[in-house]
Order: structure tokens, then sequence, then C-alpha cells
């Protein structure tokens, strides 16, 4: 399909360098991630991520379907933590008609975030402990996060693609049982957390594989586009929650952990407190939430068929991964004239050469694993 | 003519033997990953789920065997004979337990009590390398040819501290038969200690036990078949019983692996203080004296299974730098001390 | 501190970088020369006022129904107005849109090119920010666009053989049947 990636490289070393086909089908490549690396014996010398493999035309499709039609189309981006993905494009799409929120439905929003968050955490470490030969871990936060799918499943009856929220708010209010169910829950999301770092953080030979191993300066991070934790961990305090406040979060009282060297390290690091921080923020939030009135209203009021004037806004919020933002232009008919997506991990793996270059195979691995590329939003 | 069909008798009993515990032990590592892991594990095939190895082994007998279009045919197949063979003849010189005397007959529990049995053990384990490369290169895939070479590099380094470890306890103990080393494990010294060789040897114990998880291809340093990175290594083409043979040959290693370490380390059939041979009557203690070693052998066995899933993996030049700068020097080192000791204490 | 909106045009404005200027719901979007397009991105990274030295996003847009669309129609009855240049010769078909983003201020602009059909080649901002390079290469993909000085240009998400350019309007939704066949050496 395309030149041989040897022949790019040194010409003079062609007899020395091997072409090796990472993906798209391969253990360690979530999705269908694909890389061709060039290797001198285990070491990298180039590696190529090609894209594309789940490209399904959402942006194609969000200038079909109407407003309300394309929420679901959003739960397929991020499929390990749909919620901030919906709240997205809500958002996007509630800031260009000018619509404000109620109160009480930003809580809820907050609340579903913060614990897609954690899930969406909890998975991409316990992947990157499956990847870096350390498996036991993932089941102790696999099973947190099923406890996590289950509350979504009652919520809104899907664990997976949950569908949730309206433009304008939220379609339902947290049931009844949610402070009981909550209260059961955190403590195993800490112990499971606890454990975690217990087998991981300061095991010499998971400390040996993952201190130092692709680590960026923040002046790339920041010129390759990088947000999210993997910028965080670069030395970078940004956080959209912080800096650009939407739904209410400025009155919540959270850190933002921040790494030193960019490397998986501190990414993982990085993950594993916002983890923690997202807990107290769900109890914040939960604290707000019990205060309003019980027929505070879950919705703004909105016209049955959306039609924004015409006009352009791009929205943007903190996903788990970092900056998802939606541009949306709307030319005053009931679909979107054009829907561009930013997904987060794009911006960070287009990166991927630089940050693996001069690794071994293995660190190859643990760098992808811990950018936690997800191909739904990758390839949109 | 009776010596023979002592000799047979053995074998085939020792086979079936190694084979069931290989066999277990595929229960028992997955039954193991389960409970640590906070989840069930296969418990549907018969009681707990004891009949899956069973059900496994019926499953890769039945499949269709894949032959990869541009695999080399002749390699292809020698790969996994050739792993599984020395696997299973290492055993020929490991004893099963001290003696028993039927009819009149005293029979070692033994193959064979070859007197050079410790060199035949390390020459035997370092064939298996050989079917792991032919494996990985009659393949004709990059992922096996890396996972091959990542296996001979990792073998053949870790082959060395090995055999410098076994070395000082043969220094200790003065023979190369495993026999001798095992009987001479029996009561104490310095008044108190078992006179076992994981006292006489604690460095040596430390580094054999480094070394056989490298050897054995386990966690952590599972890198020739690293799932994540090379997707399965050197078997990543094979399927039906051509797998069965490279995964079976791998538990059987583990077998004589952990049967070395008690015999070597862990006084072999003698329990500390007390000399049970006496109590017992001449068939008895043979029993006895087996079943003691293999309780010993299961839990080094169930060390194996904790270890893969409590540790992260190695990265290759991790593996490499640990083998020939810690662990080499270290032996070497080991084996002057010792040389010292028996030189001095002469 | 200015309204973002003077500060930008006192930065673009006297060197005639200003084509038009629009708000929606306070996102501000500036529309700018494409053939100045690399010397309003280094005024805008680099004017101490303004420094967006954060490249957000880079993506095109197809204008083709929407002027179409936008003709017979009377103007939506939204507060904004729509830029729309009635006489003259019809506006360029594309548009390329920057999303930039100053990390100091916390501040948005929307950068703006419009790219006729006949001419589809952009500078490209891959020099000033590595943040650009999947996007451009994306544009080029879904819209044809091309972006001058882009290493390496080719397609993102579809396959190299693709004959068409999806995101246009032009593009039926369910495709044109287009099949990818790999051949394998043998």
């Amino acid at each position: 399909m395309n030149q041989d990636p040897v022949s790019q490289v040194d010409q003079e070393r062609l007899g020395e360098l091997v072409t090796i086909n990472i993906g798209p089908s391969h253990p360690a490549m979530h999705g269908t991630l694909r890389v061709i690396t060039v290797t001198d014996g285990e070491t990298i010398v180039k590696a190529e991520p090609e894209i594309g493999y789940l490209h399904r035309g959402v942006e194609k499709l969000g200038e079909n379907l109407t407003y309300h039609q394309f929420i679901p189309i959003t739960d397929r981006l991020n499929y390990c933590s749909a919620i901030p993905n919906n709240v997205s494009y809500e958002m996007a799409v509630e800031k260009l008609m000018g619509i404000e929120v109620p109160e009480k439905a930003q809580l809820i929003r907050v609340i579903m975030m913060e614990l897609a968050r954690i899930a969406d955490h909890e998975v991409c470490v316990g992947i990157l402990g499956v990847d870096l030969g350390a498996f036991t871990p993932f089941f102790y936060l696999i099973i947190q996060r099923e406890e996590i799918y289950e509350i979504f499943e009652w919520y809104n009856g899907a664990r997976l693609t949950n569908t949730f929220g309206r433009i304008g708010g939220v379609d339902a209010d947290l049931p009844d049982d949610f402070e009981e169910r909550w209260r059961e829950l955190k403590p195993n999301l800490r112990k499971a957390n606890e454990e975690t770092e217990k087998l991981l953080t300061h095991n010499r030979i998971w400390m040996d594989r993952t201190i130092g191993v692709s680590a960026f300066s923040p002046e790339d991070a920041l010129n390759w586009g990088f947000t999210g934790p993997c910028l965080r961990a670069c030395g970078v305090k940004r956080d959209l929650r912080k800096d650009e406040p939407y739904c209410m979060y400025d009155q919540f009282d959270f850190n933002i952990p921040v790494g030193e060297h960019g490397d998986v390290f501190d990414r993982y690091k990085v993950r594993m407190i916002e983890m923690e921080e997202s807990i107290k923020i769900i109890d914040q939030a939960y604290k707000l939430y019990k205060e309003m009135p019980a027929d505070a209203p879950l919705k703004a009021r909105v016209p049955k068929v959306i039609k924004p004037p015409a006009g352009e806004v791009y929205s943007a919020l903190e996903s788990p991964n970092g900056e998802l933002g939606f541009f949306v232009r709307s030319d005053g008919s009931d679909k979107a004239y054009r829907i561009r997506i930013r997904p987060p991990c794009y911006m960070i793996y287009q990166a991927f050469n630089d940050l693996v270059k001069g690794g071994m195979v293995a660190d190859l691995i643990a760098c992808i694993s811990s950018l936690n590329v997800v191909a739904g939003e990758l390839d949109r | 003519m009776e010596g023979w069909v002592i000799a047979i008798i053995k074998v085939v009993f020792i086979w079936v033997w190694v084979l069931l515990i290989a066999t277990v032990m595929t229960w028992v590592e997955r039954r193991g990953a389960a409970m640590m892991q906070d989840r069930l594990g296969p418990n549907r095939a018969g009681p707990f789920g004891l009949f899956q190895p069973l059900a496994d082994g019926i499953k890769l007998f039945t499949k269709e065997e894949v032959l990869p279009k541009k695999a080399h045919k002749v390699l292809w197949n020698l790969g996994p004979l050739l792993f599984a063979l020395p696997a299973f003849s290492a055993y020929a010189v490991v004893p099963f337990g001290d003696k028993i005397i039927l009819g009149g007959k005293e029979i070692i529990l033994q193959v064979s009590d070859v007197n050079i049995g410790f060199l035949y053990v390390l020459a035997i384990g370092s064939l298996a390398v050989y079917g792991i490369v032919l494996g990985g290169w009659g393949s004709n895939n990059k992922f096996s040819i890396l996972g091959g070479l990542r296996s001979t590099a990792q073998l053949i380094s870790y082959e060395v501290p090995l055999g410098l470890a076994l070395l000082a306890v043969v220094f200790v103990y003065g023979s190369f038969s495993l026999r001798d080393i095992a009987l001479a494990q029996q009561g104490t010294f310095l008044g108190f200690l078992p006179n076992w060789g994981v006292f006489k040897q604690p460095l040596g114990f430390i580094l054999y036990m480094v070394a056989i998880y490298a050897e054995a291809n386990r966690v952590p340093f599972d890198l020739p078949e690293a799932e994540s990175e090379i997707v399965a290594g050197y078997h990543t083409e094979y399927g039906s019983m051509e797998l069965g043979l490279y995964l079976f040959g791998e538990y059987v290693n583990l077998v004589t692996l952990s049967t070395l370490v008690v015999v070597l380390y862990f006084g072999a059939w003698h329990i500390p203080y007390i000399d049970i041979s006496k109590f017992l009557g001449p068939v008895s203690w043979g029993i006895v004296s087996f079943l003691i070693l293999y309780l010993k052998v299961a839990f080094f066995l169930w060390l194996f299974v904790w270890v893969r899933w409590t540790i992260p993996r190695f990265r290759y030049d991790q593996v490499m730098g640990l083998g020939w700068k810690a662990l080499i020097p270290l032996a070497l080192f080991n084996l002057f001390i010792t040389a010292l000791f028996i030189q001095l204490s002469a | 501190m200015e309204d973002l909106r003077e500060r930008v045009e006192k930065c673009l404005g006297p060197k005639g970088l200003v084509v038009a200027m629009t708000e929606c719901r306070g996102d501000l979007s500036v529309e700018v020369p494409k053939a100045r397009l690399l010397d309003v991105m280094h005024l805008l990274k680099d004017t101490p006022d303004l420094e967006f030295d954060f490249l957000s996003d880079v993506f095109g847009v197809d204008n083709l129904a929407f002027y179409e669309k936008q003709k017979p129609k009377k103007k939506p009855e939204g507060e904004e107005t729509e830029v729309k240049k009635e006489k003259g010769p019809p506006p360029p078909r594309f548009e390329v849109i920057y999303l930039l983003l100053s990390l100091k201020r916390t501040e948005r602009l929307q950068v703006k090119v419009r790219v006729a059909e006949d001419d589809m080649e952009v500078d490209s901002v891959t020099s000033i920010w590595k943040a650009a390079t999947w996007p451009e290469r994306e544009a080029f993909d879904m819209f044809g666009l091309r972006f001058k000085g882009h290493p390496n240009l080719k397609r993102l998400l579809m396959w190299d053989e693709f004959p068409a350019y999806p995101l246009r309007k032009d593009y039926p939704l369910e495709g044109r049947g287009e099949e990818r066949h790999l051949v394998y050496g043998e």
C-alpha cells in the first residue's frame, strides 16, 4: 500500500532493519490500532501509526442526522466512557442555542461524568498492567468498573453506550437509592486502587518498565497538542475543569495531579490520583444535589425539534483522555451543517513516533497503553 | 531380565505421574489465578472443574492442524517435538523417592542413578531451546522469530548462573549423582540446622530459583511468549496438539525444575530432625518418601503460579542485564566462597 | 483588559489581515486571507497580548450546500448574522478552520481561511504546531485540501487508493460502493 517504511529510514542500513507490522489485530493493540515499526533488533528506529480501521464516518453521519439522533452516535466515540462524549456534544448544541441548563441537571452530569472518568482510568491502568505482564490488578479494577457500569445501567438502561442526557439537560433524575449504592461502591473503589498501587507502584519490575519510558517534555507535548492526563504527566497543570469551568466545576474543591517527566509511570500515577479526586468530586456534587429541591427542573425548555440558529460554536470539556471538543455549525435547519469532533487521543497518538523512537518493542506496548488510545474516538 | 522389567515399570510410572502432575498443574494454574483475581475460573467440567484439562486435551487433539503457507515443513514439525522430548527425558535421573523393598529386592525410586546425573539434567535441559528456536524460525513469522531469538538468548544466558549455582551444590556434597546429594541431606549440621542444601547454599538457592524461572519461561521472564508484545512468541502460528506439546512441555519442565529444587536444596524426602524411615516398613517408607517429596514439589509448583499472577514482566534488556550483570557475578562469588569454605574446613 | 475582538483587530487589522470577523455565542472567529496564513499564525502566536500558543484542531468545511440552501431562503431568525456575500463572484467553496487557544489567558479563537475549488492549496502550519500533522492530513483525506509544506501529506482515515473525498457535500452518505482490494505479494 504505502511504500515500505524501511526505505524511508536509512538506505544504507536496509539489510539490518526489519519492518514489523503490529496490528490491527494484535493482543496489545486495543481495538484496531496499527503501528508499522522499523526495528533494529528490538530497538525501534521508526514507528508509524496507521489509523482508520474503525472509521465509520461519524462526522458525515452528524451532517445527516438530526441533533437528537446524533447523541447515540457519540456513544461510539470513546466507548470506555460514553458519557463525557454525550455531554460534550450536548453542551456544544446548548451553547449554539443559548440554552441554560438547570443546575440539578448539571450536577447529575457531573456525577455521571466523574463516574465515567473513574471507569475509563480503571480500564486504562488495568490494561497497562496487562500489557506489562501484571494480570491481576486488571481484575481488581475491572470488577469495580463493572460496578460503575451497574450504576449506569440502572440509571439509563445501558452499560456501555449510555446515550446519557438530552439537549437541554437530562431526562431522568438520579434514582432514590443512589446514595446507598454510592456509599457501597466508594470504599470498594478505593480498595481496588489501593491494591493496585500495592501490586504495582513500588514494584521494582514495574518501576523499571515504566520510569523514563517514552518521556516527553512539556514544550513538545504542547506543540503536539497533548491534553488531559498525558499532558499533566509532563508537568503542565492544565485541566479544562479548572481552566474553563463548565457544569459548575468551579464550585468543587479538587486537585489536579501533575507529573514530572511525562513518562509512562507519571501517566499511570496521574490517572491513579485522578480517580481519587473524582471520588471527591462526586461526593461534593452529590451533597449539592441533595440540597436542591426535589422538584427542581431537570431540563431547560427546549423545542421538540431542535433547530439552532445559524452559527458555529466550539465547546470542549475535560474527558478522561483530555480535551474533547465538538465544533458544530448550523445553517438553521434541523440537522447540523458540520460537526467536527476533536478527540483527545487523536492529537496524542500522532506524536507516537517521537514518543517511542529509540525505545524497545516492549516500550512501545507500554507507551500505547499508557496513552489510552481508543480506536473509536481516534478514527471516528 | 528382571532389571529390565523394573526399569520399564519405573519409566512408565514416572511418565504417567509427571503427565498427571502437569495436567493437574494446568488446572491449578487457572483456578489459582482465578482465586487471586476474585473470579471463579473453570468450574464447569467435573467437580471444581477438575476435568477441564481433559476437555482441553480433547479440544487440542481434535483441532485441525494448520500449516502456514510459507512455513518450513520439517522445522515446523520438529519444533514441538524437540521441545517436549527433553522436558520428559530430563526426569530420567531425577529421584522421585528413596527406595522400596519388594520381594527382598531393593528398588531405588529413580529411573536411573547415573553418576553424572547432574550433567545429564543440564545437557538435556538446554536442548529445549532448539525446539523453541526451530519452531520460531520454521513458522516464518516475525513475531515467532523474535520470540525464538529472545528465548535463545535468555536460556543461554541463564544457563550460566544455573550451572554455576548447581556447581556449588556439587562442591558441598561432593557428588554428581542426584541420589547421593539427596541422601546426604539427612540429619543436621552445626547442631540445629537441617542438613539441607538451602541452608548450606542460601545464595546459590536464590540464584537457582531466579534462573529456573527464566529457564521455564515463566513470569517475570516470559518474554519469549510475551503476549502483549509479540503475540505468543515462538508458538504464535501453532495450533492443535503441536501447540499442546509446547504448553505441556512447559508444565513438564516446571515439574522437573521444581523436583530438582526439592532434591538439591530442600532435603528431598527428608523431614528435619526426624528420621521417619526408622518407624516405617520398607514398602511404606518408599511410598511415604515419595509423598513427602511431591508435597514439597507441590509447594514450588504453587510458587510458580503465585509469582506468575503477582508481578509484571521484565523488558528484554533488563533480563539480559540481570542475567549477566547480577546473577553471573553473584554465582561466581558464591562458587568462590563455597570453595574457600570447603578448603578451610578440609 | 480589552476585549479579545479589539485585541485581535489591533494586531491583525493594520496589516490588512482581517477579511471578516464574526462572533457567535462568545466564540470569536476571524477570517484571514489565505496567502498570508502563516504570517497571521505567527502574529497570533507571538504577539504578547494574544499568545495563542496551542493549536487545538484544524479541519475543513465544505460550503457547497450551504450556499445552495441559503440563496432561496430568507435569513434565519438567529440573532447572529452569517457572513454572506451577496454581490461579486460566488464565495469560495471550502473553509479551513483553525481552533487556537491561549493557555495563559484560556481564550479561544477560530481562524478561518476560504479556499476556492480551483486553488486547493493552503500553507501548512505544521512548522509552527506539530499538532496540525494529522488534522491536516485528515482535511486532505476528507476534502482534498492540499497543505503546502506538510511533511507527509497522504490519506489518514481512508485507504490510499480511495477515489473520492467523503466529507464533501456532494459525496453521498452511503458512499459510492468503493471497495478495498488488497493484493498480497505472492
